[in-house]
């Protein structure tokens, strides 16, 4: 039999009703998996004992039948989740020790469908970061390498552990959240799907905010039709996120109909920029093919303001982090600096908050704190908030004239190596998330799905974005072209 | 725009973070090569557009003012660096 951490959703799913083997036995596949996978670095935190007293209580509901799909499914949680009970650090030594008291609204949903958690996954510090770099835990390692290169690549971020962790089969699936790409930098330079969903669909409650009108969470799988099925238990309208969107969560599975004959796939002529590697290029002309064959209407289509996504990004994220972050004041939870005698209250602070945060965060909260101070709000703030404003004009007009779903490059380029894009030069980081960033701006799903390899031997995907709230029909865009590049590769075990 | 070494000493401070004054020059260099980045948002015309506030127009709902929450010291406080007699304990703030 194959083992068991290497099944879909789906077919664990399947393969649990028809009584093929239990939750248990599928758990402790993946508890194997993952007690021999410290080299990867995804698992940070781990909680056998809760996911086999799960899986049991999975398998009592699966055999009195009527059990939701997610029922008996192990998955890892990013570290971004509050869960109750079990560490929950955001990747940050600030948060060293803090064990929340409640459940994340999404944890809480997957539980009460039944599925199964196997610990928690790395990610960058408080979700800033394209590489897993900046995590307070180290690295998270991509399970892809370079042919027989044995140089350790970045498994990108900020969800670098659940991209890592589901790649590598440490468990079925992952939760990850997406403020500028998080979900679908990963999910490409992994080979596996991932999936942002419109601003609203998934709650924020209980997941340490970053950029609060950014942020989303949603389901990092090894295939689109997982993506689905997880995607509807993930979302719920909740009255405790007041940017919740109170509309019907549908089945999402059931809409992978695959017919997309006759929709409209826009080709933005912005996205096609100097320096994308021509593989990236043609791996892009590969997809927009098969979306043809498939019988859509290929349309070019322009976004005019697409350039200035990530300098508007750039402001708001900041921004809205370091208001976000002010809460980490070594009063209410977490870390504390030792203070000295005559230390006051604004000592605490300011000690606590440089030996908590890294250099990433510190300079994010800095920036963000200098573009809302008194004389530069204006300048900065207001104006990266009017641009964005144009960004999403430029996607409403384009969905207005009769596009169902527009197809991108998810990334510039195949995974890079750790380390091999320093601190020194930020710019540089924050470019990975040039095809991801615009659609965080707009509020709107994307998703990621892998396409093929590089000349390395590297996964890469293409992107497509969908309408607002129409997740069911972007799935079964990503289910056709998923299907037509049929990838079916999967990393050589090193670790 | 370019920001000095005074700059960032006054920003950091607003923020709240320690930074050691040899670190400084570094912090202000750092400010400046993303402000430079940022500095591209000048070409655009924004004139006549609103900031936005909101991706999808919504307004905050609003819910009844009463109770619906509390009686969880205990819990408020389990992760408390220094909690003492049901409060959280910091450095004297008053002389």
């Amino acid at each position: 039999m194959t083992d068991l951490n290497t099944l879909t959703i789906a077919q664990a799913r399947d393969g649990l009703r028809a009584g093929d083997f239990t939750s248990v036995e599928l758990t402790q596949s993946c508890l194997k998996a993952v007690e021999v996978s410290d080299a990867l670095g995804a698992f940070v935190h781990h909680t056998p004992e809760i996911a086999l007293k799960q899986a049991g209580e999975a398998d009592t509901r699966i055999a009195a039948g009527d059990a939701p799909d997610m029922c008996g499914i192990p998955l890892g949680i990013k570290d971004l989740f509050c869960t109750k009970g079990v560490p929950s650090q955001a990747g940050s030594a600030i948060l060293e020790g803090f064990r929340p008291e409640y459940e994340s609204t999404i944890t809480q949903n997957m539980w009460d469908d039944g599925a199964v958690m196997l610990g928690k996954l790395n990610m960058d510090e408080f979700a800033m970061g394209s590489s897993n770099e900046t995590s307070t835990y180290g690295n998270a390692v991509n399970p892809w390498r370079r042919g027989n290169d044995d140089t350790a690549l970045t498994p990108g971020g900020s969800s670098g552990g659940s991209a890592s962790a589901v790649a590598a089969d440490l468990c079925l699936a992952a939760t990850g959240t997406d403020t500028g790409g998080s979900i679908r930098q990963p999910a490409a330079f992994t080979g596996i799907t991932g999936i942002k969903p419109t601003y609203g669909r998934c709650s924020r409650w209980g997941v340490v905010g970053f950029a609060s009108s950014l942020d989303q969470a949603g389901p990092m799988t090894k295939s689109v039709r997982d993506a689905a099925i997880m995607l509807e238990s993930m979302c719920s309208y909740d009255p405790k996120d007041s940017t919740s969107a109170e509309i019907p969560v549908p089945n999402f599975e059931a809409m992978l109909t695959g017919d997309i004959r006759g929709k409209k796939i826009g080709i933005p002529r912005e996205y096609r920029i100097d320096g994308t590697p021509a593989e990236i290029e043609k791996l892009w002309a590969d997809g927009t093919q098969m979306m043809r064959d498939a019988g859509a209407e290929i349309i070019d289509i322009s976004l005019p303001h697409t350039k200035y996504a990530l300098p508007a990004y750039y402001v708001i994220a900041p921004a809205e982090a370091s208001s976000n972050l002010a809460r980490y004041d070594g009063v209410r939870y977490g870390h504390r600096a030792k203070l000295e005698a005559g230390d006051g209250i604004n000592e605490m602070y300011e000690k606590t908050r440089a030996e908590g945060f890294g250099p990433e965060v510190q300079r994010r909260i800095m920036v963000g704190t200098y573009v809302l101070s008194a004389g530069f709000y204006d300048a900065y703030f207001n104006r990266a908030r009017r641009v964005r404003a144009l960004i999403k004009k430029d996607f409403d007009q384009v969905f207005a004239s009769g596009i169902d779903a527009i197809l991108t490059p998810s990334t510039p380029s195949a995974a890079f190596g750790l380390g091999e894009v320093t601190e020194a030069d930020p710019i540089q980081m924050f470019l990975n998330d040039v095809f991801t960033v615009p659609v965080n701006l707009a509020g709107l799903p994307g998703i990621s799905v892998p396409i093929g390899l590089d000349k390395t031997g590297l996964p890469l995907g293409l992107q497509l974005i969908g309408r607002p709230y129409e997740e069911g029909d972007l799935l079964n865009f990503a289910h056709v072209l998923e299907g037509a590049a049929g990838f079916v590769s999967k990393p050589g075990k090193w670790w | 725009m370019s920001i000095d070494i005074e700059t960032a000493r006054k920003v950091a401070h607003l923020a709240r973070i320690k930074v050691e004054e040899d670190h400084l020059p570094t912090l202000a260099q750092g400010f400046n090569d993303i402000l430079g980045f940022i500095e591209q948002l000048n070409e655009v015309d924004v004139e006549g557009v609103e900031p936005m506030t909101s991706v999808t127009p919504m307004r905050l709902r609003r819910r009844a003012d009463v109770v619906t929450d509390g009686d969880q010291q205990e819990k408020v406080l389990s992760n408390a660096p220094d909690a003492r007699e049901g409060f959280f304990a910091v450095p004297k703030v008053v002389e």
